[in-house]
């Protein structure tokens, strides 16, 4: 069984997001890298795989050379192959898609696993734009994943409750935090990953589709206003401010 | 043309849906275009109600195989409908399923594709739209650049505002079957009713709740409003058995509702950067510095045991959210 896991580095969540001087991206002085937590769910999965089915397991990111660190984690972690997807143009999610395609549309993976949702963009659309661009089945925020027969049983989370699907491999899977329990790397596997090569592989163009031609921070909220009293007269002055001043009930 | 993808839930077309169409109306209005309301299904009862939010066109892909959910199937059928109609703009509600098919139909019709978006804007035919990024911790503006433009829309955003059109019906051809995915089951949800991204009130709880079990209070309150429950990370992470589909924050639900209550929530960066986009927040905190204070329209300094059901006896006294 081949796997191949996407990785996507993302800011942290601890981030403080600033606007770089040309107006419509992001001040990458303060950045802290991580792996996007959605992704580790996937890796973890794929690593999951590689135990209990001799699964091969590669991971790919798209991105320049500060990217390798999250396939540099990967490899820290048991995944036996890295290949970074050289390119600068990390913006536009159809572009990623593509180039992810691009890169797997020969490869004859049985799975695709990644994040349902990176954290930048914020499109979450990767996964399903990779699926139908190499026309494989999806399943999308998934929270459990089983593999039977030639297929596959996933649960996702749906709009009435979770949905329970089941599709054909090859499949692109989206994982969701509930999926499973991500590892840690321990000191053998970060050793044992220093002497590993990741690939390099030059992407190529893709048009971008959409592209942002503004960043601007959320509009600041005027200082509000402190409720004074013993709680049931905070309560009383609370709904009254909310149905006559805000008028929101 | 302007197509909306609409859900229908239980002979309905549900809200977001009809914000969605709400909004295309008036994309609609100062470009001179129709709108089309498109529907999927094995049966598309109740889908006439979309004339009276402004479609022109009531356009329904019914077949026997489209009775379950199916990503590409609905994605086959929605692009179809888009080339049938030679469609520029497709819009659907940024819902679970809207977020699951409509990136597919946008790579199946080599489309720019932006999802969540809480504002819209058509001139001479190109799309531009504001959308949250980095979990709501900035705005971006953008253009799309391709043919065909494709949008989900954030509920709670765009306002569903009645604006009857001739809402003519005209089936189209569905796909043929032979899906690779399909939904078999759906397992209904534990929790809250409604979905935390689609909810006009919440009442959020983080750590002052000190355990699972105290959420009932909350649950008390969220009922008399006619809101739901939400969570921060530190409550979800304490064991308490509160699920992650409760949370909001980045690494959970981003949310826009009305009114956010927030309970023994200190306010950390990634809960803020879910929340921020509520329209009133309410901070009821013992600490008087917590950072949810700074952005609070309101703020009790108290104890949230106290003082929240004392807002339910008050919310049940008036009579609000009946």
């Amino acid at each position: 069984m081949k796997i191949l896991v996407a990785l996507k580095q993302v800011p942290d969540t601890e981030t403080k997001i600033k606007v770089a001087p040309d107006g419509c991206s992001l001040d990458l002085g303060d950045v802290k890298w991580i792996t996007s937590p959605y992704d580790e769910y996937a890796l973890e999965e794929a690593l999951r795989l590689k135990e209990s089915r001799e699964a091969e397991v590669t991971a790919v990111a798209v991105g320049g050379d500060r990217a390798k660190a999250v396939l540099q984690s990967a490899l820290a972690l048991g995944v036996q192959n890295a290949v970074l997807l050289k390119s600068e143009h990390t913006d536009d999610p159809t572009a990623i898609a593509r180039t992810l395609a691009a890169f797997a549309k020969d490869q004859a993976f049985d799975l695709i696993l990644l994040g349902n949702k990176g954290f930048g963009g914020d499109n979450a659309c990767v996964g399903p734009m990779l699926a139908e661009l190499l026309g494989l089945a999806q399943a999308n925020v998934v929270t459990r994943l089983e593999l039977v027969d030639a297929g596959f049983r996933a649960e996702r989370e749906g709009d009435a409750g979770t949905e329970v699907l089941e599709g054909t491999l090859p499949a692109v899977i989206t994982a969701q935090r509930g999926l499973n329990e991500p590892r840690y790397a321990n000191l053998k596997g970060i050793m044992a990953a220093k002497k590993k090569t990741i690939a390099e592989v030059e992407a190529g163009a893709q048009a971008s589709l959409v592209t942002v031609q503004a960043l601007e921070l959320p509009p600041t909220r005027p200082e509000g206003r402190k409720l004074e009293g013993d709680p049931a007269a905070q309560a009383a002055a609370l709904l009254g401010l909310l149905r006559d001043e805000a008028k929101v009930l | 043309m302007i197509l909306v993808y609409c859900e229908l839930k239980d002979g309905s077309i549900r809200k977001p849906s009809l914000e969605a169409l709400s909004e295309a109306r008036l994309l609609a209005d100062s470009n001179g275009l129709q709108v089309g309301a498109l529907f999927v299904g094995a049966a598309c009862a109740g889908a006439e109600a979309a004339a009276q939010y402004g479609a022109d066109a009531i356009l329904q892909v019914q077949a026997p195989s489209l009775a379950a959910y199916s990503s590409d199937g609905y994605a086959q059928a929605i692009a179809d409908a888009v080339r049938a109609k030679g469609a520029t703009v497709l819009l659907a509600a940024a819902t679970a399923t809207g977020k699951d098919v409509l990136p597919r139909v946008a790579a199946r019709l080599e489309a720019g594709y932006a999802a969540d978006v809480t504002g819209l804007a058509l001139a001479e035919g190109k799309l531009t739209c504001v959308r949250p990024v980095y979990a709501g911790k900035a705005f971006a503006t953008s253009a799309f650049h391709s043919p065909v433009q494709v949008a989900t829309t954030r509920p709670n955003v765009f306002t569903a505002t009645p604006s009857p059109r001739a809402g003519v019906v005209e089936q189209l051809a569905a796909p043929t079957g032979g899906f690779l995915a399909v939904v078999k089951e759906i397992l209904a949800k534990g929790g809250a009713k409604l979905d935390l991204t689609e909810a006009n009130v919440i009442v959020s709880g983080g750590r002052g709740l000190k355990d699972g079990a105290n959420f009932q209070i909350l649950e008390a309150l969220a009922e008399a409003l006619g809101g739901v429950v939400g969570a921060s990370r530190a409550a979800v992470d304490a064991g308490w058995g509160i699920p992650h589909s409760m949370q909001v924050g980045q690494t959970g639900k981003v949310v826009s509702p009305t009114l956010y209550i927030a309970c023994g929530i200190s306010g950390a960066i990634q809960h803020v950067a879910g929340m921020s986009g509520s329209k009133v927040v309410v901070a009821i905190n013992k600490d008087p510095d917590a950072p949810i204070f700074k952005l609070a329209s309101y703020g009790i300094v108290g104890d949230l045991f106290e003082v929240v059901p004392e807002l339910t006896k008050a919310a049940l006294a008036l009579g609000i959210g009946k």
